[in-house]
C-alpha cells in the first residue's frame, strides 16, 4: 500500500508459545510445519518461576499465561529479561477477576480487597513482569479487539525502531468466567511471544508491510483455523506457521474489521 | 533527538470545563470542579470530579451499540473546540489509513458491566440482553468508537496502563510517525467514573475525604475524576506560528517496585523524566513549569517531589492540576497534556486549588497560586500503578528556534 518501505523490522530471536495443544514453540513448530498431528487439548497454565512465591499466589491465570510465555522467549534467546523493553498486547484482561469484583460490587457490601484492585488494572501482567524481572525499561499494555496481535506487533516494531534495541512482544487471552464468558467467547487460552532485535542480522527478520484489505491468512488445517479464529492472541497463527516452515513470504493477519496487517517473512 | 511534531488541534472536557473556554477560565481563576460524591449509588465520603450531562446523553443511532458513559464523554469531548471536524478534515486530507487512533483509558465502560451485574437473570445468571460487550466492557471501545465517528482507518489501539495511559499514546503516536506509518494521529484519553475505581481506591484507603491536596502536608488521598481530552498529531510543517505547539520529548520507565505504590525515591519518574529531556534535546535548566502527576497521596508525591529534586538543580515553578479536575485516572495524560498546551500558549503556571501550605519536606517550587509566566518548555508527568511512568516535553514553536 505504501510507496516506501516500512522500515519497522526486526530479527526474531526467539519465540514462546502457549495454546491447546502445545505448550511451548517446539511443540507448536512441529504442529505448524507438519511434523507432528495436532490435538485439542486444553491449554496449560505455567507457573512461572520468575515470580517470587508470594506473588505467584497474588496474581490470576492471565498474568501467569503472560508471564510465563515471555520467559520462554527471554529463556530461549538467553536474554536478560532485567534489559528489556517490553509490549503486551490483550484483547480482553484479568477476566476473573473482574468478575469477582462486579459481583462484590452488585451486593451488599461493595468493599473490595486491595489485590483485587490493583490486580484490576489492565497493565498487572506489565507490572508484575517488571517488578520480577526488575526491568525498569518502558512497557506497555495494547489492545485492539480481536486485532490485539496485529496492533502489538506495530507498536513493538515501532519501539524496537525508536529504541534501537530488543523488544519482547508478549500477546496472550484468557476466556472469561460466566456470565462474561456468554458475551465474548474465547476457544480457550493462548499466548505467544516474540524476542524481536532490530539491530541483529541473523535469524528470521519480520517486517510490517504495510495496512492492507486483503483477505487474511487462514491455517489449511480447520480444526487449528478454529483456534485462531477463536482467540484472538492466535490471529499470529499464519506468521507462525511460515517460520515453522522455514518460509519467507508475506503473510496477512487479522487486524480492524476492514483493515488487515500485511507482513514479511525473511529467512 | 525526536524530531519535534505539531499538536495542531486540541481539546478537553473535565468537571472544570467542557471545551478549552471554560477550562482557561477555570485554571486562571484557579477553580475547582470538585464536589462532594454525588455519583450513582455511590456513599463513600470522597469529593469527585464528575463531568455533568452525560446521563441524559444519547447516540447516534449507528453508534447505538458504543453507548456507555465513557463514549458519551469520548463524544461530548470530540464535539468541543471544532475538534471532530479537524480530526476528520485531517483524515480527508492525509486519506484514512494514514491517520491512527491511539487513545488511553483505564476502565473503559465497567460501569456498564458494574450495572449489568445488579440484574442478572436469576435463574441463568446471564447477563441483560442488552448489555453489549464490544462497545462498553471492552477496553479497545472508545477507539473504535472515535475511528468510527471520524472515519480513519489507520493503526488504532488503546493503552491502558492505569494512570499514565493518556501520556503513552502521545509516545506510540510520535513512533508511528517518525516511522513514516502515519501522516497524523489523533492521540488522548477518555476515563470516566465508575464503582470499580472508587471503592477500589478507597479498599487501598487512598480517597481523601476533602478535595485532594497535592504536596500539602495534611494531604490524604485523591479525589477521583473524569475526563476526555484529544490532540491531533502531525509533522511539523517548515515554518510555523510563534505560539503553535510542539510535542518535544517522551520518556517512558517502569519502577520494578510494587504494584500500588511507587518507588520511594521515584527513580522510575526520573528515569522518564532524564528521556523526555534527551528526546527533546534539552537539559533541565531548560524546562519553565513542571505539571506535576501530583495526587494527593502521601507516596505519590513524596517519590515524586523526590525525583523532581534530584533531577533539576533548581527545580522549575509546578503545580499538581488534580485539585482542579481531580484524578482522570486513564485520560490524566491526555488532559495534562491540554492543560500544558494551554499553559504555554497564553502563559499561565497553573495554580492548585485545594492546597493550601506546602508540605516542608518536599523541595521544589510548587505554585499554589495561578501565575501569568513566558513559558517555552514544559513537563508533564504520568505516573500509575504496576509502577508505570510517562513524562511528555511540550514546546511553543518560538522556544525551538530561538537561539
Amino acid at each position: 500500500m505504501n510507496a516506501n518501505r516500512s522500515p519497522l523490522s526486526a530479527s526474531i530471536l526467539a519465540l514462546g508459545v502457549i495454546g491447546p495443544g502445545f505448550d511451548d514453540w517446539a511443540a507448536a513448530r512441529a504442529v505448524l510445519a507438519g511434523d507432528a498431528p495436532w490435538r485439542r487439548e486444553s491449554t496449560r497454565l505455567p507457573i512461572p518461576g520468575l515470580l517470587p512465591p508470594a506473588e505467584r499466589r497474588r496474581v490470576g491465570a492471565v498474568v501467569k499465561l503472560a508471564i510465563g510465555v515471555g520467559m520462554q522467549a527471554v529463556t530461549a534467546a538467553g536474554a536478560d529479561a532485567a534489559q528489556l523493553a517490553t509490549v503486551f498486547a490483550s484483547a480482553g484482561g484479568d477476566g476473573a477477576n473482574c468478575h469477582a469484583i462486579c459481583e462484590t460490587l452488585a451486593g451488599d457490601d461493595r468493599m473490595i480487597s486491595p489485590t483485587r484492585f490493583h490486580n484490576s488494572v489492565n497493565n498487572a501482567a506489565s507490572g508484575y513482569w517488571g517488578i520480577a524481572a526488575g526491568a525498569m525499561a518502558s512497557s506497555t499494555i495494547i489492545s485492539a479487539y480481536d486485532g490485539s496481535f496485529a496492533a502489538g506487533l506495530i507498536e513493538a516494531l515501532a519501539l524496537a525502531h525508536s529504541l534501537q534495541q530488543p523488544v519482547l512482544l508478549v500477546v496472550y487471552d484468557h476466556p472469561y468466567p460466566e456470565p462474561l464468558a456468554a458475551t465474548r467467547k474465547l476457544l480457550d487460552a493462548f499466548g505467544v511471544a516474540l524476542l524481536l532485535d532490530p539491530i541483529a542480522t541473523d535469524g528470521p527478520r519480520v517486517r510490517i508491510e504495510g495496512l492492507t484489505t486483503d483477505a487474511s491468512d487462514v491455517l489449511p488445517d480447520a480444526a487449528l483455523d478454529a483456534v485462531r479464529s477463536g482467540i484472538p492472541a492466535a490471529r499470529c497463527l499464519p506468521l507462525l506457521a511460515l517460520l515453522a516452515q522455514g518460509r519467507s513470504g508475506r503473510v496477512v493477519l487479522d487486524y480492524l474489521d476492514e483493515t488487515r496487517l500485511a507482513v514479511e517473512i525473511d529467512q | 533527538m525526536l524530531t519535534p511534531l505539531l499538536i495542531s488541534r486540541y481539546t478537553a472536557t473535565s468537571c472544570i470545563g467542557t471545551g478549552l473556554d471554560t477550562t482557561r477560565d477555570a485554571l486562571k481563576h484557579c477553580r475547582s470542579g470538585l464536589r462532594q460524591c454525588d455519583f450513582e449509588s455511590v456513599t463513600l465520603d470522597t469529593w469527585i470530579g464528575r463531568v455533568p450531562g452525560l446521563e441524559r446523553m444519547t447516540l447516534l443511532p449507528a453508534l447505538a451499540d458504543y453507548d456507555c458513559r465513557n463514549n458519551r464523554l469520548a463524544l461530548l469531548g470530540l464535539m468541543q473546540d471544532g475538534f471532530i471536524d479537524a480530526a476528520i478534515a485531517a483524515v480527508q486530507r492525509h486519506g484514512a489509513q494514514r491517520v491512527a487512533v491511539l487513545l488511553g483509558t483505564s476502565t473503559s465502560g465497567i460501569l456498564e458491566t458494574e450495572l449489568a451485574y445488579r440484574h442478572r437473570d436469576p435463574v441463568t445468571g446471564a447477563l441483560p440482553a442488552e448489555f453489549h460487550y464490544r462497545g462498553s466492557h471492552n477496553i479497545f471501545s472508545v477507539a473504535e468508537f472515535v475511528r468510527q465517528a471520524i472515519g480513519a482507518a489507520g493503526p488504532a489501539w488503546v493503552i491502558s496502563t492505569a494512570c499514565s495511559s493518556s501520556a503513552k499514546v502521545f509516545a506510540s503516536a510520535a513512533r508511528l510517525l517518525n516511522a513514516g506509518l502515519i501522516d497524523a494521529a489523533i492521540v488522548g484519553g477518555v476515563d470516566s467514573l465508575c464503582l470499580t475505581t472508587l471503592y477500589g481506591f478507597n479498599s487501598l484507603e487512598l480517597v481523601a475525604p476533602e478535595p485532594c491536596r497535592p504536596y500539602d502536608p495534611e494531604r490524604s488521598g485523591i479525589s477521583i475524576g473524569e475526563a476526555a481530552a484529544f490532540a491531533l498529531l502531525e509533522r511539523a510543517p517548515d515554518t510555523l506560528p510563534a505560539d503553535a505547539i510542539l510535542l518535544a520529548g517522551y520518556g517512558e520507565s517502569s519502577d520494578a517496585h510494587h504494584m500500588s505504590s511507587p518507588h520511594p525515591q521515584g527513580l522510575g519518574a526520573r528515569m522518564a523524566m532524564e528521556q523526555a529531556l534527551a528526546g527533546a534535546g534539552l537539559s533541565p535548566g531548560q524546562i519553565d513549569y513542571i505539571n506535576l502527576h501530583g495526587t494527593g497521596t502521601r507516596g505519590n508525591d513524596s517519590a515524586e517531589g523526590l525525583a523532581i529534586k534530584t533531577l533539576f538543580d533548581h527545580p522549575p515553578p509546578s503545580s499538581s492540576t488534580k485539585g482542579a479536575t481531580g484524578h482522570a485516572l486513564g485520560a490524566a495524560g491526555g488532559l495534562e497534556a491540554v492543560f500544558c498546551a494551554l499553559a504555554l500558549a497564553d502563559g499561565l503556571i497553573p495554580g492548585s486549588p485545594g492546597t493550601r501550605t506546602l508540605d516542608p519536606s518536599i523541595d521544589i517550587d510548587y505554585r499554589i497560586r495561578p501565575q501569568p509566566a513566558r513559558l517555552g518548555h514544559v513537563l508533564s508527568n504520568s505516573l500509575g500503578f504496576g509502577g508505570t511512568n510517562c513524562s511528555l516535553v511540550f514546546s511553543r514553536a518560538d522556544a525551538r528556534t530561538e537561539p
